[in-house]
């Protein structure tokens, strides 16, 4: 493998792992604020499919995105709505969210199926960041969502460790009665992380479709990715930042197969390579179950829990 | 109390759900369109539902009309092989009128998942059940032995009983003209092709691929690289852009959908197609494509088993049945290789010409057809080698 195609494989991870870097950061908010979301691929599908109808209709993406982004939030208050007030079992919840999203969305696409996007994001390369070698090709040639994902990792990251609220959104997740104690109001804290984290999935969702697959091909859209970013917070022990390494990483498994093929490597089948990735994701979920490795990871303690004031 | 709570997404999820599909009763298909979807997911509760559901309502001993179903691998909307059987399932219709019913079943998996699918459809009375994915094949012989009386026909089969025959086309023969166009548009000499499987189906079009364009342009290679999905853009897309990224200029696709075109057109690349006209996805790259067109095969099938003529049989259409042709080419195929891929045409639909003539040389140089032999149907179906030109390997 030349140098060049070496970069160009990198640049590809990037733009790959762009989707699954939104999403896995709208798991991690609302899993810091106690609520396990397992409708990501759901989410990510409604945000999809309503992000081209928006973008086909006004001719910009990022009206797409923006579409995308509300249609995610919208579809998941249902969640916080089941979660938070009715404190119902989360895994349960969250799986009902995948069918339902997955069933509505294909619903919502019947008329643009197999129908080209127009309005498909453009590549926008900063200008001087873009002429640094290997650099500037693997980070600065890419649209600006890959910028603006940047752009709210570190916030995100900053909002968690920096801020008084990022310090009450811990405490809920690792003790809502805690936090209630102290005058955090925790359903409150709670709607609004897990909402706000579905339109950060709808945005991965709205990517997918702008910028990556050709049209909309109902649950084959996202192919579950939205899977791979709920194992990806845990890989990233609920860090924003090493979310979005670990983002990348899978975008460059996922590419990897290819990529080797392409360079006439065939030592290693290309069955296995395409397997890597979910053998990742069903590695992480284990360890995700397993209670005890769970809090040495980094886990929320009150991950999964309903908080009932009552009870306390 | 937890219990109960526990259960409450799931029934409001399954209320939705099914307020939803009765939201439409303009599309008669609504509910099986949402089934599979559902069945990957679930694998269970709710499409026990439907099925009871389908059970109940259905229109007992309805013998005058024909009910014909259609089991797919991907979405109708995949803008390809699923797309063009639909074509052929709707020109069915049209051609029938009152005398077939059809229904389509989507995303339906290959393998041991599709023998309950097809059995529910067998068993709800349909009489005709067309499979259109190569990986139905047993699952569709066990069930057509348990079910004499329904006719079964499986797309790119090669199993038949009694009353399961398979059908497809020699669609080698527009690959080779697809080939010449790849051929000629090549400036690197290096073409690249997404290959889902390493099947005989598809080693057959990467091969008349390459002789195609080694025909026009003799120092042109075709590197191919496995997918090992027939239809997921994101993969699809990927092995184009790996293809791209490593040299090649053209890129031949055996995929469902049309993301490799769209990364030739994003490379300023060009791009040979399968399945349907996909043109509009990728304006600029688009040469050509191979395009099926099921309708006719449908209908003689469909009228076959109305007035009892139907036999099970091996059916491999050509070019002259008109099961498939090359697309329009693009605009940037040049006049003179429109002109000499269309004299080729003309050849073989008038029988004169075969894409597997010797004298063809395997990828280590040695001669595997003499010169003027023509490879026979049985080698064809069992194609297990690469023809010179091809770089990459049958796994």
């Amino acid at each position: 493998m030349n140098e060049t195609v070496l970069v160009l494989t990198l640049a590809a991870a990037v733009s790959a792992g762009t989707p699954l870097a939104l999403a896995a950061l709208g798991a991690l908010l609302s899993e810091r604020a106690g609520v396990l979301n397992l409708g990501i691929e759901g989410i990510m599908l409604v945000g999809a499919v309503t992000a081209f109808l928006a973008a086909d209709a006004s001719g910009r993406p990022l009206v797409g995105l923006a579409a995308g982004v509300l249609a995610g939030a919208a579809f998941t208050s249902l969640h916080a709505f089941l979660s938070v007030t009715m404190r119902a079992n989360q895994i349960v919840s969250g799986l009902a969210l995948v069918i339902f999203g997955t069933g509505i969305a294909t619903f919502l696409g019947q008329s643009i199926e197999g129908r080209p996007l127009a309005a498909r994001l453009p590549r926008t390369s900063i200008v001087g960041l873009a002429d640094i070698p290997v650099l500037g090709r693997v980070l600065f040639s890419q649209d600006v969502v890959v910028y603006g994902t940047w752009v709210v990792i570190v916030l995100a990251a900053l909002y968690l460790t920096r801020t008084r609220t990022g310090l009450a959104l811990r405490s809920v997740g690792e003790s809502p009665a805690t936090a209630d104690a102290v005058g955090i109001r925790v359903a409150a804290m709670r709607y609004a992380h897990v909402i706000i984290g579905g339109g950060f999935a709808g945005a991965g969702g709205a990517y997918v479709i702008l910028a990556r697959v050709p049209a909309w091909a109902q649950a084959g859209t996202t192919n579950g990715i939205g899977w791979i970013a709920i194992a990806l917070v845990v890989f990233a022990s609920w860090r924003p930042l090493r979310a979005l390494a670990g983002a990348y990483l899978f975008g460059a498994a996922l590419r990897a197969n290819f990529a080797l093929q392409a360079a006439g490597i065939t030592a290693v089948p290309a069955e296995f390579l395409a397997m890597l990735p979910y053998v990742l994701t069903i590695v992480v979920l284990m360890v995700l179950s397993a209670t005890d490795t769970r809090s040495r990871l980094g886990a929320p303690a009150a991950l999964g829990a309903p908080f009932v004031r009552d009870e306390r | 109390m937890k219990l109960r709570r526990s259960l409450l997404p799931l029934v409001v999820a399954a209320l939705i759900a099914a307020a939803c599909g009765g939201e439409d009763p303009a599309a008669p298909v609504g509910d099986e369109t949402d089934d599979p979807a559902a069945a990957e997911e679930t694998d269970g509760t709710e499409d026990g539902e439907a099925d009871a559901e389908a059970d109940g309502t259905e229109p007992e001993g309805d013998d005058d009309v024909l009910r014909v179903a259609f089991v797919y691998v991907g979405p109708v909307g995949d803008a390809g092989w699923t797309f063009r059987h639909d074509v052929g399932r709707q020109d069915l219709e049209d051609a029938l009128g009152d005398r077939v019913e059809t229904t389509f079943l989507e995303n339906v998996p290959e393998g041991a998942e599709s023998e309950r699918v097809f059995e529910d459809l067998a068993r709800q009375g349909n009489d005709l059940i067309f499979g259109t994915s190569f990986g139905y094949g047993d699952q569709m012989v066990a069930v057509s032995e348990q079910y004499p009386d329904v006719v079964f026909e499986h797309a790119t089969g090669y199993q038949t009983t009694d009353n399961l025959g398979t059908y497809f086309g020699a669609v080698e023969e527009s690959r080779y003209l697809e080939g010449m166009a790849a051929g000629a548009a090549t400036e690197s000499n290096q073409i690249g092709y997404v290959a889902a499987f390493p099947i005989p189906e598809v080693v057959r079009g990467i091969n008349a691929y390459t002789l195609g364009a080694r025909e026009v342009n003799p120092d042109a290679t075709v590197q191919v690289i496995w997918t090992s999905t027939w239809y997921d853009p994101e993969v699809e897309g990927q092995a184009a852009e790996s293809l791209l990224d490593a040299g090649a200029d053209v890129i031949g696709m055996h995929q469902d959908s049309p993301a490799p075109g769209q990364a030739a057109e994003a490379a300023d690349a060009y791009w040979t197609g399968y399945h349907s006209d996909m043109e509009e996805f990728a304006p600029n790259a688009w040469l050509t494509a191979s395009v099926w067109d099921w309708g006719p095969y449908y209908i003689s099938t469909a009228e076959s088993v109305l007035d009892g003529s139907w036999e099970s049989r091996e059916y491999y259409g050509d070019m002259a049945d008109g099961i498939f042709d090359v697309a329009p080419f693009g605009p940037s195929v040049a006049d003179e290789t429109q002109s000499e891929i269309e004299a080729r045409r003309q050849e073989i639909l008038a029988g004169d010409f075969a894409p597997f003539t010797g004298p063809i040389a395997d990828q280590d140089g040695d001669e595997r057809v003499a010169d003027g032999e023509s490879m026979d149907l049985g080698a064809l179906l069992s194609f297990d080698w690469f023809v010179e030109g091809v770089v990459g390997q049958i796994e």
